[in-house]
């Protein structure tokens, strides 16, 4: 079961879908998950909306063999911290091999099923990474 | 007025299982099967994909193989059987996937293995019609076979999106015309709320598959006054090596103009996606000025077949996205376990 109200998931749902964040057209930061104030340029900042590459690369990565409910049916599996090349970083799933994940792997983005709300609820989809060179691992 | 194909876009999961691991399981003979069916491995989804992700895999390399603005998609109609909703369209989530919304209409199909064609004939209509610019029309499944029951062995997951327009600069092949073949056959269902499909045995074959296939095929020869041997090329569904094979024979087309588009041995039955990535796997090999025949079919039952001309469009846009051929490339093998873990059919309380 995935704790998250369905308005909530689809307010941030194109940044899931699609890597949208914002960039400050100021500073030139980019931002993901989107901000709507430049923490830098503050009220001299410009906010606008950005579309991520996708492409990235692996910071750090756990192996998760003891999953939260509703992600039992995936363990073994890997979650890590991926840097996009324009800057931001988050954390996401990445579809690969626990033996083949190597910090500093280049990775591209993929839309897959994030969770679902059980049998009954919504099924969230969203953005996760393979690695770049090729789609196996 | 010309109407066809800007673009297309396959995608096919990277997991495999071979016959032999289904076999051994269910104590069948594989290498009768094999020879049988005309399959040596089907597609397997991975534990987080669904006819949804790969109808959005499908769509985005259709759009970057022709670098399009999906803002000029003007519809989006997504044909599966597996839907991941009974209610709630696939197809929303793919147009907003794909950068398509939200000036545009969408639904989703469904009309067994052959939805995905009957969505580029809507397409065909509403662009010919002046209604929308352009029309993307997708076939995807991660399609359902009851474990034990034959269709277990070629129930496989991959998807396809053709995108539809009539600007003559911009087609990498004309469709010239199409041409369908229903009746109501009932040779495969799946009632509400079932989890697997149910069909009628051999009743599948010659009053659903044959009938439907050959009649809208030469429907379609006598419409434009043409034969098997005008074409390079043909392309029928396949649910399996042997119906596409047999029709092929039937309707008079050589083993030579089939072969580029039988991924099937390879990829298995991905139902919706099924002829369409036939098609995909031709257009990623055929020259300019080729001819294309194709014919779906979907249980039910109705057939659709199409006449298709390569333009010289074709070699500027091929390489922009994967073909049908490095999809299926260097799989990685999984078990019975580990697919039926894939496909979901192990319950965790």
């Amino acid at each position: 079961m995935i704790i998250m109200s369905v308005p909530r998931f689809w307010r941030k749902q194109i940044a899931r879908y699609n890597l949208v964040g914002t960039q400050c057209k100021k500073c030139g930061e980019k931002f993901y998950p989107p901000r709507n104030m430049c923490p830098k340029c503050r009220r001299d900042g410009e906010i606008e909306e950005y579309k991520f590459s996708g492409k990235g690369e692996v910071v750090t990565y756990t192996v998760i063999h003891t999953a939260a409910e509703g992600f039992e049916g995936q363990t073994p599996y890997v979650l890590g911290i991926i840097k996009l090349e324009e800057g931001p970083s988050l954390t996401s799933q990445i579809i690969c091999d626990a033996e083949n994940v190597k910090i500093g792997m280049k990775v591209k983005p993929v839309f897959r099923k994030l969770g679902q709300d059980g049998e009954r609820g919504m099924i969230y989809y969203g953005t996760k990474f393979v690695p770049e060179s090729t789609d196996k691992c | 007025m010309s109407v066809g194909i800007v673009s297309y876009g396959a995608y096919v999961p990277k997991y495999r299982i071979k016959v032999e691991d289904i076999a051994r399981v269910w104590g069948d003979d594989a290498e009768i099967l094999k020879a049988g069916l005309m399959v040596n491995e089907k597609a397997v989804p991975d534990v987080d994909e669904d006819a949804a992700t790969i109808a959005v895999e499908a769509a985005r390399a259709a759009v970057n193989r022709s670098g399009i603005d999906a803002q000029r998609i003007g519809a989006v109609y997504t044909g599966s059987e597996s839907h991941p909703y009974a209610v709630k369209p696939t197809s929303t989530i793919v147009a907003e996937a794909t950068g398509a919304t939200p000036v545009m209409t969408a639904a989703d199909f469904e009309f067994a293995c052959k939805a995905g064609t009957a969505a580029v004939q809507a397409c065909m209509g509403l662009v010919n019609s002046g209604m929308i610019d352009l029309g993307m029309a997708i076939g995807a499944d991660v399609a359902q076979g009851a474990p034990g029951d034959a269709l277990e062995y070629t129930a496989a997951a991959g998807g396809v999106a053709y995108i539809i327009g009539n600007k003559e600069s911009e087609l990498v092949a004309v469709i010239e015309d199409t041409y369908s073949f229903t009746t109501d056959t009932p040779d495969f269902w799946r009632r509400e709320g079932m989890p697997y499909p149910e069909h009628g045995g051999r009743f599948t074959g010659e009053p659903g598959y044959f009938k439907h296939v050959t009649n809208a095929a030469k429907g379609l020869l006598n419409k434009l006054d043409a034969k098997p041997e005008d074409y390079d090329y043909a392309v029928f569904h396949q649910p399996n090596g042997k119906f596409p094979s047999r029709a092929a024979k039937m309707l008079g087309f050589s083993k030579e103009q089939i072969a580029p588009g039988l991924v099937v041995t390879r990829l298995g039955n991905t139902y919706s996606g099924s002829c369409m990535m036939g098609i995909a796997a031709t257009l990623d090999q055929a020259k300019p000025g080729d001819r294309i025949f194709a014919t779906a079919f979907g249980s039910g039952a109705g057939g659709d077949a199409f006449s298709i001309t390569v333009t010289d469009k074709i070699d500027e846009m091929r390489d922009n996205a994967p073909k049908v051929e490095e999809l299926l490339a260097d799989p990685i093998y999984v078990d019975y376990a580990t697919y039926a873990k894939h496909k979901g059919k192990i319950k965790i309380a």
